[in-house]
C-alpha cells in the first residue's frame, strides 16, 4: 500500500477542518510571522552579551559573538558601582520570595473558606476581591506612598514587600479552584467523622492544590519580580533598589543607551543587554516549568462552564 | 456550577455550620486585613490628602477645601497628558484586540502542534515587563543594532533618534504593549474558544460552513464577553502607563517632557511636593480603573462567582 502523498494528506487535513490549501498556507505564513515579531527580540538580546559595541553594530544581528565576551559583560556588570548588581539582585530575590510566601499564605485559606463555607461578610470579601483584582495596581502606588509615610515605613522593604501581599487575584483563582473540584462528598465526610475545618483544610484542601500551587507561584513571581513602580515611588536608597529599579539606573546613569551622557564606565550595550537577561530568564524557566499549570490555570479563571 | 458548592452540607447540619462559621473567619482574617490596609485604606487616605494643605511637608487634613483640585485639573499639563493617554489608547484599543481576536482565531482554526509551538512562543514575551521592556524596545526600535534593521532602514529610519519621537509614542507605545501583553491575552481568548461545544461547529460543518465562515459567524460572537473585558482592562490600565513615557525619552537625543498622567500625578508628589494635587490625579486613575473594573463584573459575566451571579440575577 502506498502511503499518502504529502499533498493527499493537506488536501484530507484541509477538507476536514474546512480551510482551502491557499487558506491554511495563509494560516500558517500569518502566525508564523507574529512568531517572528514576538521572538526575534528575545533571541537578540540573549546573543546581544557576547558582542562588542562594534560587533552590535555591524554584524548580522543574530550572529553570535564569543563567550569570552560574554564573560567580560557579567564581569563588568558585576562590577559597577558598589557591588550594585549584586545587592540588587539580592534584593529582587528578597522580595519577591517574601512577598510570594505572604501572598500565598494569606491567599490560600482566605480562597478555600470563600469556597467551601458561608459566613456573615462573605458576599463584600468576594465583591472587594473582584474589584481591587481587576483594578490595575499601580493606580494605588502613590495613595500607598502615602498611606506608607504616614507610618514611616516608606524607604524599607517592608514598603515593597506588605502591599504584595495584598493578592487579590490569588484569592479568586484559589477559590475558584476550590469551589469547582473539591469534592463535596468528601468533606461531609470528613465532617461526619469529626474533623475540624482546619484538619480538613490541612489534610483534604492542601493536598489537592498542586495545580493551583504551580499557578499561584508563577503569578506571584512574576508580578513581584517585575515590580518597578511600587519599588520606584517606595524606595530612594539604591542599596534597596531591585533589580528593574536598577535597570533603571544603568538605562539612565551610564552612556550604554544614551550617547549624548558621556562617562567613561564599562557599561555598555552588551552589559545593559546582559542586566535585562537577569530579569527575563528566572521568569522564562518558572515559565516553562510551570507551563502546564499556566495554560489550563490562566483559564480556569476566565472559562465559563 | 460554582455558586452552590455545599449548602447542602451546611444547612443540614446547623451545629457543625456554627463551628464552621468560626473557623472560615478565622481564614480569611489575614486576607480581611491585607485589604483594608493595602487595598481599601490607601483610597480613602488619598481621599483625604486631596482635601489637605501641606505646610512643610505635613499635611493639614481638610484645610485646602477644593482648591489641591484646581490646581491639578488647572494645570497646562493636565489635559495634555490625558490627551497623550487616549491618542495612545485610540490606536493600542482596535489594534490589541483585533490583533489578538485574529490571532487566536487563525491558532482555533486548527488543533496541531504548530498552534501549541505558536502559542508559546507569543507567551513567552510576558517575561518581559517594566523597564526590562522599554530597555528590550531601545534595542529593537534602533535601526543600528535592531533585529529588524532592514524593516527600519526601509521606512527611511537611520538612527534611534529619528523612531523615539514623541509624535510616534502613540505608535511606538502599543507594540511595545502588544509585544509584552497579547501573549496572555491570546491564551485566554483560546481558552475560550476551546471552550465551545464540539457539536455547535460540528452542526456549522455539515452545513457547509468553512473555516473563516465558522471564525467569524460561530466563534467570534461566542467570545464577544472577553473581547468586551480585555478592551475594558486594557483601556483601564494603559491610562496608567509609566515606565514607557519615562524611561524611552532617555536613549531619544532630547529629554522629552511629561507625557502621561502618571507621570504629573509622580511630578506634582515627588518634583513639586504637593502631595494633594498628586492624590488629586491618582484618585481620577483610580476612578477610571474602578468604573473599569465594575464595567467588566456587572455586564461580561466572566468571572464567575455568587457575588457577581447575584448582582446580575
Amino acid at each position: 500500500m502506498a502511503r499518502p502523498g504529502m499533498f493527499q494528506r493537506l488536501q484530507r487535513a484541509a477538507r476536514a477542518d474546512g480551510i482551502s490549501i491557499p487558506g491554511m498556507g495563509l494560516r500558517v505564513l500569518v502566525l508564523l510571522l507574529f512568531a517572528i515579531f514576538f521572538g526575534l527580540p528575545l533571541i537578540w538580546i540573549v546573543l546581544a552579551p557576547t558582542k562588542t559595541d562594534t560587533q552590535l553594530l555591524d554584524w548580522p544581528p543574530l550572529a553570535f559573538g564569543s563567550l569570552d565576551r560574554a564573560l567580560l559583560a557579567w564581569k563588568n556588570l558585576f562590577g559597577y558601582g558598589e557591588n550594585s548588581v549584586a545587592i540588587w539582585s539580592r534584593n529582587s530575590v528578597v522580595y519577591t520570595i517574601s512577598s510570594l510566601l505572604l501572598s500565598i499564605a494569606i491567599s490560600l485559606p482566605a480562597g478555600y473558606a470563600l469556597a467551601i463555607s458561608r459566613f456573615a461578610g462573605r458576599q463584600f470579601l468576594l465583591w472587594a476581591t473582584l474589584i481591587s483584582m481587576i483594578l490595575p495596581g499601580s493606580a494605588l502606588v502613590l495613595p500607598l506612598f502615602l498611606e506608607m509615610s504616614l507610618v514611616r515605613l516608606t524607604n524599607t522593604p517592608w514598603s515593597v514587600i506588605l502591599p504584595a501581599g495584598f493578592f487579590p487575584f490569588g484569592v479568586y483563582l484559589t477559590y475558584i479552584f476550590y469551589a469547582t473540584s473539591l469534592p463535596k462528598d468528601l468533606l461531609a465526610a470528613a465532617r461526619v467523622d469529626g474533623c475540624s475545618e482546619f484538619q480538613m483544610f490541612y489534610y483534604i484542601g492542601l493536598p489537592l492544590a498542586r495545580t493551583l500551587f504551580g499557578l499561584l507561584i508563577f503569578i506571584a513571581f512574576t508580578s513581584n519580580w517585575n515590580n518597578y513602580f511600587l519599588p520606584l515611588v517606595m524606595l530612594n536608597d539604591d542599596r534597596l533598589y531591585n533589580l528593574p529599579l536598577g535597570i533603571q539606573a544603568l538605562i539612565s546613569g551610564t552612556s550604554a543607551l544614551r550617547p549624548t551622557f558621556a562617562t567613561d564606565l564599562p557599561i555598555r550595550r552588551a552589559e545593559v543587554a546582559l542586566a535585562g537577561l537577569l530579569l527575563i530568564v528566572p521568569v522564562v524557566i518558572i515559565f516553562l516549568f510551570s507551563q502546564r499549570y499556566v495554560v489550563s490555570g490562566a483559564l480556569t479563571g476566565s472559562t465559563k462552564e | 456550577m460554582v455558586a452552590t458548592p455545599n449548602t447542602t452540607i451546611v444547612t443540614r447540619q446547623p451545629s457543625k455550620r456554627r463551628r464552621g462559621l468560626q473557623a472560615a473567619h478565622l481564614f480569611v482574617l489575614p486576607y480581611t486585613l491585607f485589604l483594608l490596609l493595602f487595598g481599601i485604606a490607601p483610597g480613602l487616605y488619598a481621599i483625604t490628602i486631596s482635601f489637605a494643605k501641606f505646610v512643610e511637608g505635613r499635611p493639614q487634613l481638610f484645610q485646602a477645601g477644593l482648591k489641591n483640585y484646581t490646581i491639578a485639573f488647572t494645570d497646562f499639563r493636565f489635559l495634555k497628558t490625558f490627551g497623550n493617554a487616549f491618542s495612545f489608547l485610540a490606536i493600542a484599543l482596535p489594534v490589541g484586540v483585533i490583533g489578538v481576536v485574529v490571532i487566536a482565531l487563525l491558532l482555533h482554526a486548527r488543533d496541531d502542534w504548530f498552534a501549541n509551538v505558536m502559542r508559546t512562543i507569543y507567551f513567552v514575551p510576558g517575561a518581559v515587563a517594566g523597564p526590562t521592556l522599554v530597555l528590550l524596545a531601545i534595542f529593537t526600535l534602533d535601526p543600528a543594532l535592531s533585529p529588524f534593521r532592514f524593516l527600519l532602514t526601509a521606512m527611511g529610519f537611520e538612527t534611534i533618534s529619528d523612531v523615539i519621537r514623541p509624535k510616534y509614542f502613540p505608535v511606538l507605545f502599543t507594540i511595545i504593549g502588544f509585544f509584552g501583553g497579547a501573549g496572555g491575552w491570546i491564551a485566554i481568548f483560546y481558552g475560550a474558544l476551546n471552550s465551545i461545544s464540539h457539536e455547535v461547529l460540528e452542526a456549522a460543518r455539515m452545513d457547509g460552513c468553512n473555516a473563516w465562515q465558522s471564525a467569524w459567524h460561530i466563534k467570534q460572537p461566542l467570545i464577544r464577553p472577553y473581547i468586551a473585558y480585555m478592551a475594558i482592562l486594557t483601556f483601564a490600565g494603559n491610562i496608567q502607563l509609566y515606565a514607557e513615557p519615562a524611561l524611552i525619552g532617555a536613549a531619544g537625543s532630547s529629554p522629552i517632557s511629561l507625557w502621561s498622567p502618571n507621570q504629573l500625578a509622580y511630578e506634582f508628589a515627588f518634583r513639586i511636593g504637593n502631595f494633594g494635587a498628586s492624590a488629586a490625579i491618582s484618585l481620577v486613575m483610580l476612578l477610571i480603573g474602578l468604573i473599569g473594573a465594575i464595567l467588566v463584573l456587572t455586564t461580561t459575566s466572566i468571572f464567575q462567582s455568587d457575588a457577581s451571579n447575584s448582582a446580575e440575577g
